[in-house]
């Protein structure tokens, strides 16, 4: 009786392991935190590309109903690719996209900016990688699509492609009905 | 010429004590960094990493101990940010209890099986 | 042509198996007393055909053979002849080539070496790995086929990361499965002899060579990948409680326990069921650990890039072993009466089975370790990390008393030991080696709060362990393995304890001083090889009258491009330095790492050391 008590108890202990990993295969497998924070850290305060004055990130936000967040910098390939698609965001929607300048020479961010046109309303400096991470980023080019009320509307890690342009439209749009 | 003396004295001193302080800080950054995964690594933690990430997340925890912060602050601090993955020590909360205690458990289920074979002479 | 040579060599192993199985329980059921030819010649058939599907295998990377997708994947026309070879089983699909190899070259010695047992036992064992090698054989076949063809036939193969090009690295995994594998006729006579019901001290003899065998690979094998770790990857660490090394750690504790409850299965006839226990746990360990690293579930550095449709397939396999085994065990399963006799406190017995119960602790500790994140995420969504720290303070700190019944236990009489065997002088020695202990801590500093007690059991066992050398009453080979264990032990404390690191950015010309020594950087020069471009960094570490040379290397590929970082390490009995450098994004400036490791040869020589102990078991017979 006991031992039969015993076998059973292994069997159901068994299916259940099993189908735990079953489901776990099903997990993603991938090391990138999709969405941790909730809301952006606003009270950070950066100096601007342009004139090294110092700007309060909570101002810029509060400014418009949805900004764009976008960490990029003059060294990093993707950034390149990306940067269309940041103009276009820029004509087409009138949305206040805010760069964050990553590890960069202030000359070479410039000139970045004036052959490839810019995008941003507002470029700000992170020198030493710190704020980035204040803001909760892992690497770059990273963007953050931001409500008026700091609430992320969506992350995305890695350049923006057609796919996620169209997901930013598509989201702002929801938001304003 | 002694008031001279004793300005210099407490400069030394000052000077002596922030070296240590900076070398108690550096082990401090060292310290957490180990404990801490480099995101975009796969399997290093944020100490052996020499990524951008990892750079910075070393700055970063420098600034916050010279703010203040303790181990445990940097520690939340971080994981509102990243989660608790992040961290490789796992904590002891309502999460990974069972972690720490199901080995200790099984032990003492070991022991018991044990005491019941041996017979004390 | 060669790819269809290895792939129908693989179709006819299959039928091969389905064979032995069926006329294995034909002549099960008809008692035959002698075992028949026919089994001994589709097995070598079998054993032919896997072979000749193996170095296939080898063949297509050794010439290039980019039709075949497997080579293509993992191999590069550049890449040196010795590299080729051993690329072909460091893949995937190659390495599970590897596993069926093993399983089957076993199998076959297994039935020349055990003609002194009953029939009954030999077929059973033969039903059982072929069942495991059917199992083998669909996965490769019908999810990881090392002969697939890809047309058009590519120019290039895509193999070529320089990390993996090291003799270290090559051999690391064949030794490393013959150990894993090995577990798997373990299994198998496990299984066969609790049906025939022989667990006896005949079966104990011959599968305790089985066991030493296997544990033996299975510890040199980790060894290797730790010294491949230590000496390639530029971080100073050999172990970091990675996934894929747990998994490997996991069957060597079960192993372990294992040859120590065989001796006492040999000696006195008991823990009978414990031992079948034990057998199924290890090998199933090995499987899971192939589940768990191929499958994509778990994320680690060393991980074979893999899709979780093979992942569930294993997993199926996994338990379908796992519910045989129940039943079996439970169906078959006795209660000896002998088995049931109680033993004494003070007996070797007790301390084998305390052996056993810390090794069944480290196991769980390990196990729960690495498969909790898994748990965790599935049940509640929520991912954590559990890293060195949760390992060293759960095994650090159950070490303590582990140590100090390893020093105790192995001398204890078989039956009954005297109360005053716990005798004096072993308490004298505990008492010097905790003076020796703590005077060396607060000599040396550490904050690492087990210091103090780990060091002073670990010195308790050492000086027990040489003590033991000068009297005669007990094997070589167990007192050899005990001594290199206190060794290992003592090594690794010494290493983890009293290591020192320095991390600075420097420029050629720059000085430091760290721990009574200056660090020069002096130069660096770059030199173009012929598929790297190599910067050569030149240091002088001087303390007092030594001067220590030191070149650590970046080297940068071009194809594909990586950037590898070669630490350079001048090793003394006494210490390694180590020294390794980077290139960061500030020009002319350089992050310099220099760690100094006391005892880190030591090691590497106490694995050797354990590991001849048991080589010495076995050729004692």
């Amino acid at each position: 009786m006991i031992k039969n008590l015993k076998f059973i108890i292994f069997i159901i202990l068994s299916f259940f392991i099993f189908f735990i990993f079953l489901k776990g295969l099903d997990k993603p497998n991938n090391y990138l935190p999709e969405k941790t924070l909730n809301k952006i850290e606003t009270s950070l305060v950066f100096k601007s590309l342009n004139n090294q004055e110092e700007i309060l990130l909570e101002e810029l936000i509060n400014n418009s109903n949805f900004s764009i967040i976008n960490i990029w910098a003059s060294w990093c390939v993707p950034c390149r690719e990306e940067h269309a698609y940041l103009l276009r965001l820029k004509n087409l929607n009138k949305i206040n996209i805010i760069g964050v300048n990553y590890k960069d020479k202030r000359s070479n961010a410039l000139k970045f900016l004036s052959d490839l046109k810019n995008p941003y309303s507002k470029v700000l400096i992170d020198k030493d990688g710190t704020k980035s991470i204040e803001l909760g980023a892992i690497g770059i080019p990273e963007t953050y699509l931001v409500n008026k009320n700091k609430v992320i509307l969506k992350k995305y890690i890695g350049p923006l492609d057609n796919l996620k342009f169209r997901e930013i439209i598509e989201l702002i749009k929801n938001e304003t009905n | 010429m002694k008031q001279i003396k004793l300005i210099l004295y407490i400069f030394g001193f000052t000077i002596i004590f922030l070296n240590s302080l900076k070398a108690e800080n550096s082990e401090m950054v060292e310290k957490i960094s180990k404990n801490l995964r480099c995101l975009i690594c796969q399997g290093q933690s944020v100490y052996d990493s020499q990524s951008d990430f990892a750079l910075s997340m070393k700055i970063l925890i420098y600034k916050k101990i010279d703010e203040g912060k303790n181990e445990t602050e940097i520690y939340e601090f971080l994981k509102n940010k990243y989660g608790d993955w992040i961290v490789y020590d796992p904590e002891i909360n309502k999460n990974t209890i069972l972690l720490w205690v199901i080995p200790l458990i099984l032990f003492i289920f070991g022991g018991i099986l044990i005491m019941k074979k041996v017979s004390i002479r | 042509m060669i790819n269809q040579i290895g792939n129908y060599s693989l179709y006819i192993s299959l039928i091969a198996s389905f064979y032995l199985i069926f006329q294995s329980s034909i002549l099960i059921r008809n008692n035959f007393k002698y075992l028949d030819s026919k089994i001994f010649s589709v097995l070598s058939i079998q054993l032919l055909m896997v072979l000749i599907s193996f170095f296939s295998l080898i063949f297509g990377f050794v010439n290039s053979d980019f039709s075949n997708e497997t080579v293509y994947n993992n191999s590069h026309s550049t890449k040196p002849l010795f590299y080729k070879i051993s690329g072909s089983w460091g893949n995937h699909e190659g390495s599970l080539l590897l596993w069926l190899l093993v399983l089957v070259i076993f199998l076959f010695i297994f039935l020349i070496n055990s003609k002194k047992l009953s029939t009954k036992y030999r077929l059973l064992t033969v039903m059982f790995q072929e069942i495991i090698i059917i199992g083998f054989l669909f996965f490769i076949l019908f999810t990881s086929n090392p002969f697939s063809s890809i047309f058009p036939i590519p120019k290039e193969g895509m193999g070529l990361n320089p990390i993996l090009q090291d003799p270290a690295l090559a051999i690391h995994p064949p030794i490393l499965y013959f150990g894993y594998v090995g577990t798997s006729i373990i299994f198998s006579s496990s299984l066969s002899a609790l049906v025939c019901g022989s667990i006896n001290k005949i079966w104990a003899e011959h599968i305790k060579n089985w066991i030493i065998i296997s544990w033996v690979l299975l510890s040199i094998g980790i060894m290797l990948g730790s010294i491949w770790a230590y000496y390639e990857l530029g971080w100073g660490g050999f172990w970091f409680w990675d996934p894929v090394e747990n998994v490997s750690l996991m069957p060597w504790f079960c192993l372990t326990a294992l040859l120590h409850s065989v001796i006492v299965l040999e000696k006195r006839n008991l823990f009978h069921s414990w031992i079948i226990i034990l057998s199924i746990t290890t090998f199933l360990l090995s499987m899971s650990g192939t589940f768990l690293v191929r499958s994509g579930i778990l994320n680690s550095i060393h991980t074979f890039a893999n899709d979780p449709s093979r992942g569930v397939f294993i997993l199926c396999f996994l338990f379908f072993l796992i519910l045989l085994a129940l039943f079996i065990f439970f169906i078959f399963h006795k209660k000896n009466s002998t088995s049931s006799s109680n033993f004494y406190l003070l007996s070797r017995e007790t301390s084998i089975l305390v052996n056993n119960w810390f090794m069944m602790f480290f196991l769980s500790v390990v196990l729960i370790g690495t498969i909790y994140p898994i748990f965790l995420e599935v049940i509640n969504g929520s991912k954590i990390s559990i890293g060195p720290p949760f390992y060293q303070k759960l095994i650090g700190l159950f070490l303590i008393p582990f140590l100090l019944f390893m020093a105790i236990g192995p001398n204890l009489k078989w039956i009954k030991s005297n109360f005053n065997k716990i005798n004096l002088n072993q308490l004298v020695i505990l008492i010097i080696s905790l003076l020796i202990s703590y005077l060396l801590v607060r000599f040396y500093g550490s904050t690492f709060v087990l210091a103090i007690p780990l060091f002073a059991l670990g010195f308790f066992l050492f000086i027990l362990t040489i003590k033991d050398f000068f009297f005669k009453d007990s094997k070589l080979s167990k007192k050899i393995s005990h001594f290199g264990f206190s060794l290992f032990i003592l090594s690794i404390l010494f290493n983890g304890v009293f290591s020192k690191e320095f991390s600075s950015n420097m420029k050629v010309g720059d000085e430091r001083v760290f721990m009574n020594k200056i660090i020069k950087f002096e130069n660096i020069k770059i030199i173009e090889k012929s598929n790297y471009k190599s910067l050569l960094a030149e240091f002088i570490i001087i303390d007092n009258q030594d001067i220590i040379n030191l070149k650590p290397e970046v080297r940068i590929y071009n194809q594909p491009k990586t950037l590898t970082s070669e630490a350079d390490i001048a090793s003394t009995i006494y210490s390694d330095n180590f020294l390794v450098f980077n290139v960061i994004k500030d020009d002319g400036y350089y992050n310099v790492r220099y760690q100094y490791k006391p005892l880190m040869m030591w090691i590497w020589f106490s694995i050797i050391l354990i590991s001849t102990g048991g080589i010495l078991g076995y050729l004692k017979k």
